[in-house]
């Protein structure tokens, strides 16, 4: 279970403080959550947080009691936090196969490398020696992404987009996915989302605008006012 | 051999014992052992130090080792070794020098090695450069090679320096004759107080020539580097350099390009890039449990791979 009290997230602007996040009260217990809301509202920089990449300018983060507010990335990772970045990083020279290893903790067999790459659908022997550099496409490098978490295998996972540039034949998979990483690790997953087909699968939803929980509860609950905010920009009205 | 001698042929050569095929071994300024094949012949020069390797029209599928060994604090060599390599030949050169030095006086290793690339041949040449010791002499190395490709013969040159080699300089010269290609990969790291210069010019004479020259170092603590890239274009011809540096701690690297174009259908391209790990790609690695020392072992290790 990961709780985060009063959590907010500052950067200086010019004038004043400019706040991303804004007093943050949030429990997520285990199975899924889905985090929505519109573009900048905060979704990328609360996963941050969580996975220790950047730390709350006040308010506390605990995993399973324990304040973990202050530990580094490293140590978020060890006591079993894991994120997909909604923007994969390419490296040169290391290979998938290196990737998948790394993020297993402990050397793997070729076949047991592949065996996470066919999860997300890659056909593992075109993949598992490519080097994870430009030369990868947005939607393999975002299943590697995914595969990386599913072969951590942590108690928290989050995924940040994970849809975004999957094509629609392989959508159905990897909520497949999702659903086996649940009765695989019963923990926390935590998917940030705008998707109609994974809202669905949520235990619950969060909805993130300007920093702010706007609104969380039962797909049932949320789903229906989702679509009907007040317009971004009243000038264009 | 002893067990230092042993040591070093196995860092350069990747070599338990004397190889297969053709070799020529050099200890300490001295022939170590010889071997030569029905088709490869190797005789010692007789107006000066090093070896002619003559290489027989149409010999394929055969390597020739040269490795140099030198493990005696203080000594300096200058070694001349020619290749004479025949028309429609496909053969690997393993080449490499280790040096020990547990002395304080500098040991230096300078080779010149010159290639006759016949007409329609295929070469790959490997050469791997390491020092060890704990001596306070330097490790000097200073490899000069020249090649001289005839008609449509491909050479590709990988040169790999990643330890314990104090002070290098550089030298590789080569002249492309219609339909020639070279491919040149270079791998270095420096550390410490290690200066590394190379410098790699191609003249593009041939018709068809091509070039393809690509460096990939990481310079640490104080250490640093120059890579020149000198590439003319002197026919229709295609030319490509490129130098991707990482640089940490207090290092200096520094990249010169230079093309020039002789011909209006010369294709000349130079990329340079020098930088120091990216932020992001640490902080990946250390979301997978990799401290900060090990996320960076692991991107330096990735790079150089
Ligand atoms: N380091 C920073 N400095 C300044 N502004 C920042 C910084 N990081 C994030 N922001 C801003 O904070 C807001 C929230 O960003 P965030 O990436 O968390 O949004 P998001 O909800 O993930 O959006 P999207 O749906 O587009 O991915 C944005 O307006 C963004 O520009
Ligand atoms: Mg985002």
């Amino acid at each position: 279970m990961l709780e985060l009290r009063n959590v907010s997230y500052q950067v200086p602007e010019e004038n004043k403080d400019k706040e991303i996040i804004k007093n943050i009260n949030l429990t997520l217990e285990d199975g899924f959550t889905v985090i929505t809301g519109p573009n900048g509202g905060g979704k990328s920089t609360l996963a941050k947080l969580i996975a220790g990449i950047i730390k709350p300018t006040s308010g506390s983060i605990l995993l399973d009691g324990k304040d973990i507010t202050n530990m580094d990335i490293t140590e978020h990772a060890k006591l079993g936090i894991s994120y997909a970045f909604q923007q994969p990083v390419r490296f040169k020279g290391i290979t998938v196969k290196d990737l998948i290893t790394l993020a297993a903790g402990k050397s793997l067999t070729t076949g047991e490398a592949c065996h996470y790459l066919s999860e997300v659908g890659l056909c593992a022997r075109d993949y598992i020696g490519r080097e994870v550099n430009a030369s990868l496409s947005g939607g393999e490098l975002k299943r590697i992404e995914i595969a990386m978490v599913i072969a951590r295998g942590t108690k928290v996972s989050v995924f940040d987009e994970p849809e975004a540039g999957i094509d629609l034949w392989s959508f159905q998979n990897l909520i497949q996915v999702f659903d086996k990483m649940r009765e695989r690790t019963k923990g926390t997953i935590l998917i940030i989302s705008h998707q109609e087909r994974i809202l669905n699968i949520a235990d619950r939803i969060v909805v993130l605008t300007d920093g702010e929980i706007a609104g969380s509860g039962s797909k049932d609950e949320i789903y229906p006012g989702l679509f009907t905010g007040e317009s971004v920009c009243s000038a264009l009205v | 051999m002893d067990n230092i001698q042993r040591t070093l042929l196995e860092q350069v050569a990747g070599l338990h014992e004397v190889p297969e095929g053709a070799y020529n071994l050099r200890i300490n300024g001295q022939a170590g052992g010889r071997g030569t094949t029905a088709n490869i012949d190797i005789v010692t020069k007789g107006d000066k130090p090093g070896i002619d390797i003559i290489i027989k029209p149409g010999t394929v599928k055969e390597s020739v080792h040269i490795p140099v060994l030198l493990s005696q604090t203080g000594l300096k060599e200058l070694v001349y070794n020619d290749f004479i390599i025949g028309e429609n030949c496909d053969v690997t050169i393993i080449a490499g020098c280790g040096i020990h030095n547990a002395g304080d006086q500098a040991s230096e290793h300078s080779g010149i090695h010159t290639f006759h690339v016949g007409k329609n041949s295929k070469v790959r040449y490997v050469e791997k450069h390491y020092g060890q010791g704990d001596g306070s002499g330097e490790r000097i190395m200073n490899p000069s090679t020249v090649i001289d490709l005839a008609e449509d013969a491909y050479m590709e040159m990988d040169t790999v320096q990643i330890k314990g080699v104090d002070s290098t300089r550089r030298s590789t010269k080569a002249v492309l004759a219609d339909g020639a290609t070279l491919l040149i990969k270079e791998k270095l790291m420096t550390h410490g107080k290690q200066t590394a210069e190379t410098s790699f010019e191609v003249e593009l004479n041939g018709k068809g020539s091509g070039t393809n020259v690509i460096s990939r170092s990481v310079a640490r603590d104080d250490s640093k580097q120059v890579f020149l890239a000198k590439i003319n274009g002197n026919n229709l011809c295609s030319g490509h350099s490129e130098c991707d540096a990482i640089i940490m701690d207090r290092a200096s690297v520094q990249a010169i390009p230079e093309i020039t174009a002789n011909h209006v259908d010369a294709a000349l391209i130079h990329e340079a890039a020098i930088g120091k790990i990216a932020g992001e790609q640490l902080v990946k690695l250390m979301t997978l449990g990799l401290t900060e020392a090990e996320a960076e072992a692991q991107i330096v290790d990735g790079f150089l791979k």
